[in-house]
C-alpha cells in the first residue's frame, strides 16, 4: 500500500528558528545546571572510586600464595602450576625442608616462586591444577609498577597478597 | 618634532607600553587559556559529563609538601595544554608552500590581538586612560584589522596544499565576504545613536543615557531611547550573528567542521602553529565579545559603580574595579559563545550564505533606516 508522507506546512515561528534556537539553550543550560548541581550520575571516578565491593566471587584477578592456619604455606612446589601455565609465567625453584623442621614430613617447599605479571593472563588455570590449594586468584587488578623487574611477583609478594586461608584441602576432606 | 623630544611623548609611549602588557600577557593570554579550559568543562556538564578535574599545580616540584588543586579541579590543564604544545614536533609537511605555511599561523594570530588596541578596557587609572589607543576611527580600525584575520585561514588553507584546508580557506573567505556587510552594517545604528566611532564616546553616552541594549541602567529611560530600544536589540540580534561567524565559532564554523574537513584549515599543521590558530580563535572571540560589549553593554561602567577619576588611591580602586567590570561582562558573553556551541548544529553552507546575504545584511541595511527615521523624527 502506497504511503504518503504529508510535507509539512512550517509556521512563521518555525521558520524563523529563534524560537527553537532559544528552546535549545534552554535544553543545555538545564542539563548544565543538573551537572553542577550534583544531580547528574556521572561515571565513577577511578582511582578514588572502584568498583571493588561489587565484583563477584568467582572473580579472577592476581594469583597469590596462601599459608594455612599453621603458617605453613601451602605450595609443596610440584610444580604442575609451571607446567600449565598457558603463558609461562611461572617460574618455581624447589627446595628440600630440612629434616629438624616441624613440617619436614611434607618434604618439599618452594625457595622461590615467580610470578611475571606482564605474562599473565588471569586465566587461572594454576589454581584449578593445584593439588594443594595453594594458588588462589584474588580480587587485585591494578597490578602496575614502572620497571619490569618491579612487574615480577616473588614468594615474599606473593604471600603478601595471599594472606592466609583456612580449612582443610579438599583431598583430605571427608566431606569432598 | 618638538612632540617627539617632549616627556609627554615618552610618558605617552611608557604608558602604552606598560598597558599592552598588562592587557596582553595579564589578561587576555591568561583569559584565553581559561576559556579553553571553561568550554571544556562547560561542555562536559552540556552533555552530562565531568570534564578535565584532574590536573592541579605540581608545586611539589618546587619544595611544597602536597600539590595545589584548587575547588574545581583541572585549573592546571592550560599550563599542562600549552607546555604539551611546547613540546610536541613541529612538523611541516613536504607538500607545503613554506613561507606562507608559516605566514599563516602568525595572520591568524596577530589582528587579533592587534585589534584589542582600541577597546577601551577600562575607565582610567591613575589618571591614564585604560585603552591602548584612543582612536578617533576605533570602530572602522577594528573592522579593517579583524577582516585582516580571515587572510590567516585562507593562506592556511591555501599554503596547506590538501583539499580538506582547501576547503576550508575557501569556505571561510566566502562566510567572511557574507558577514563582514551585516556585520559593518549592524554597527551603524550604534554610531547614528552615539554619534562617534570613538569607542570610548561610544561608552561615555551610555554611562550619560543608560545602556543602548539596558537603557534602565540610567534610572527611568526617556520614551525616546525606549523606542530606539527596538532598532537597538535587532541591532544586537545581528551584530551578534555575524559575530560568530566572524570568529569562526559554531553554528558557523565552516572553515574548520572537524565532522566534515578533518580539522579544516588547520589539519596540516602541529605543535605550536597549531595552538597559534587556536590562541587566535580564542583572542578573536575575546576581543568580538569586548567590541559587544562595549556597543551594547555599556563597557566598563555598571550602575553605581564610580569611574577610576577620584584622587590617589580611591581612583586607582574604582579603576580596577571597572576593569574588572568590563572582563566580568566579557566572561559572560564568553559563556554564551560556549554555550551556543555545543547546543547548535552547523549550518549547511547555503543556509549559511541565505543568512548572510538574504536575511542579515537586509535587516542590518533596514534597521539603519529605522534607527536615522527614529532620530529624525524625535529630536
Amino acid at each position: 500500500m502506497a504511503y504518503v508522507v504529508e510535507r509539512p506546512t512550517l509556521t512563521w515561528k518555525e521558520k524563523i528558528y529563534l524560537p527553537s534556537i532559544v528552546a535549545g539553550l534552554m535544553t543545555t543550560l538545564k542539563h548544565l545546571r543538573k551537572m553542577w548541581a550534583g544531580e547528574t550520575k556521572v561515571l565513577m571516578q577511578y582511582p578514588e572510586e572502584k568498583w571493588d565491593s561489587h565484583m563477584p566471587e568467582h572473580y579472577r584477578g592476581a594469583p597469590t600464595l596462601v599459608t594455612d592456619n599453621h603458617e605453613r604455606e601451602r605450595c609443596v612446589a610440584c610444580q604442575l602450576c609451571e607446567f600449565i601455565c598457558p603463558p609461562r609465567a611461572i617460574t618455581i625453584t624447589p627446595e628440600e625442608i630440612p629434616a629438624d623442621s616441624k613440617w619436614a614430613k611434607v618434604e618439599k617447599r618452594p625457595k622461590q616462586f615467580k610470578i611475571d605479571m606482564i605474562r599473565c593472563i588471569y586465566c587461572g588455570m594454576c589454581e584449578e591444577v593445584c593439588p594443594e590449594q595453594a594458588i588462589f586468584l584474588r580480587k587485585d587488578y591494578a597490578i602496575t609498577g614502572t620497571t619490569r623487574e618491579e612487574m615480577v611477583h616473588d614468594k615474599k609478594k606473593l604471600y603478601e597478597l595471599g594472606g592466609v586461608f583456612d580449612g582443610l584441602v579438599h583431598k583430605w576432606n571427608p566431606l569432598k | 618634532m618638538a612632540f617627539l623630544n617632549s616627556p609627554d611623548f615618552w610618558f605617552l609611549v611608557a604608558t602604552s607600553l606598560a598597558k599592552t602588557i598588562f592587557l596582553i600577557f595579564l589578561v587576555v593570554l591568561p583569559m584565553v587559556s581559561y576559556t579553553v579550559y571553561a568550554e571544556r568543562r562547560v561542555s562536559a556538564a552540556i552533555q552530562d559529563r565531568t570534564g578535565p578535574n584532574r590536573v592541579g599545580f605540581p608545586i611539589t616540584l618546587l619544595g611544597f609538601k602536597k600539590d595545589f588543586s584548587p575547588f574545581l579541579g583541572g585549573l592546571g590543564q592550560p599550563v599542562a595544554d600549552a607546555v604539551k604544545f611546547l613540546l610536541k614536533e613541529d612538523f611541516v609537511p613536504a607538500h607545503v608552500n613554506k613561507p606562507y605555511f608559516w605566514l599563516a599561523p602568525c595572520l591568524a594570530m596577530v589582528p587579533s590581538i592587534v585589534v584589542l588596541a582600541a577597546i577601551p578596557f577600562g575607565s582610567s587609572f591613575l589618571g591614564v586612560p585604560m585603552v591602548v589607543a584612543n582612536l578617533d576611527v576605533g570602530l572602522l580600525y577594528i573592522f579593517a584589522i579583524a577582516s585582516v584575520g580571515v587572510y590567516g585561514i585562507v593562506l592556511a588553507g591555501w599554503a596547506s596544499n590538501s583539499k580538506y584546508s582547501f576547503l576550508g580557506g575557501i569556505r571561510s573567505s566566502s562566510q567572511m565576504i557574507s558577514y563582514e556587510l551585516g556585520l559593518g552594517l549592524s554597527a551603524v545604528p550604534v554610531l547614528l545613536i552615539c554619534g562617534s566611532t570613538n569607542l570610548s564616546n561610544i561608552i561615555t553616552y551610555q554611562i550619560q543615557h543608560g545602556w543602548l541594549l539596558f537603557p534602565f541602567t540610567h534610572g527611568i529611560p526617556e520614551w525616546r531611547s525606549l523606542l530606539l530600544w527596538i532598532p537597538v536589540f535587532i541591532a544586537f540580534v545581528t551584530f551578534t550573528i555575524c559575530m560568530f561567524a566572524e570568529t569562526n565559532r559554531l553554528p558557523f564554523d565552516l572553515p574548520e567542521s572537524e565532522t566534515e574537513l578533518v580539522a579544516g584549515y588547520h589539519t596540516e599543521y602541529s605543535s605550536m602553529k597549531f595552538a597559534l590558530f587556536f590562541l587566535g580563535e580564542y583572542t578573536a572571540m575575546i576581543a568580538g565579545s569586548s567590541l559587544i560589549v562595549v556597543l551594547f553593554l555599556g563597557g566598563w561602567h555598571f550602575p553605581l559603580i564610580p569611574d577610576g577619576s577620584g584622587p590617589g588611591i580611591i581612583g586607582a580602586f574604582w579603576g580596577v574595579v571597572n576593569i574588572t567590570v568590563f572582563f566580568a561582562k566579557v566572561a559572560v558573553l564568553l559563556f554564551v559563545f560556549i554555550w551556543v556551541r555545543w547546543t547548535l548544529p552547523r549550518f549547511r553552507y547555503d543556509q549559511l550564505m541565505k543568512l548572510g546575504w538574504l536575511y542579515i545584511f537586509e535587516i542590518a541595511l533596514v534597521n539603519i533606516f529605522l534607527t536615522a527615521g527614529i532620530l529624525a523624527f524625535t529630536k
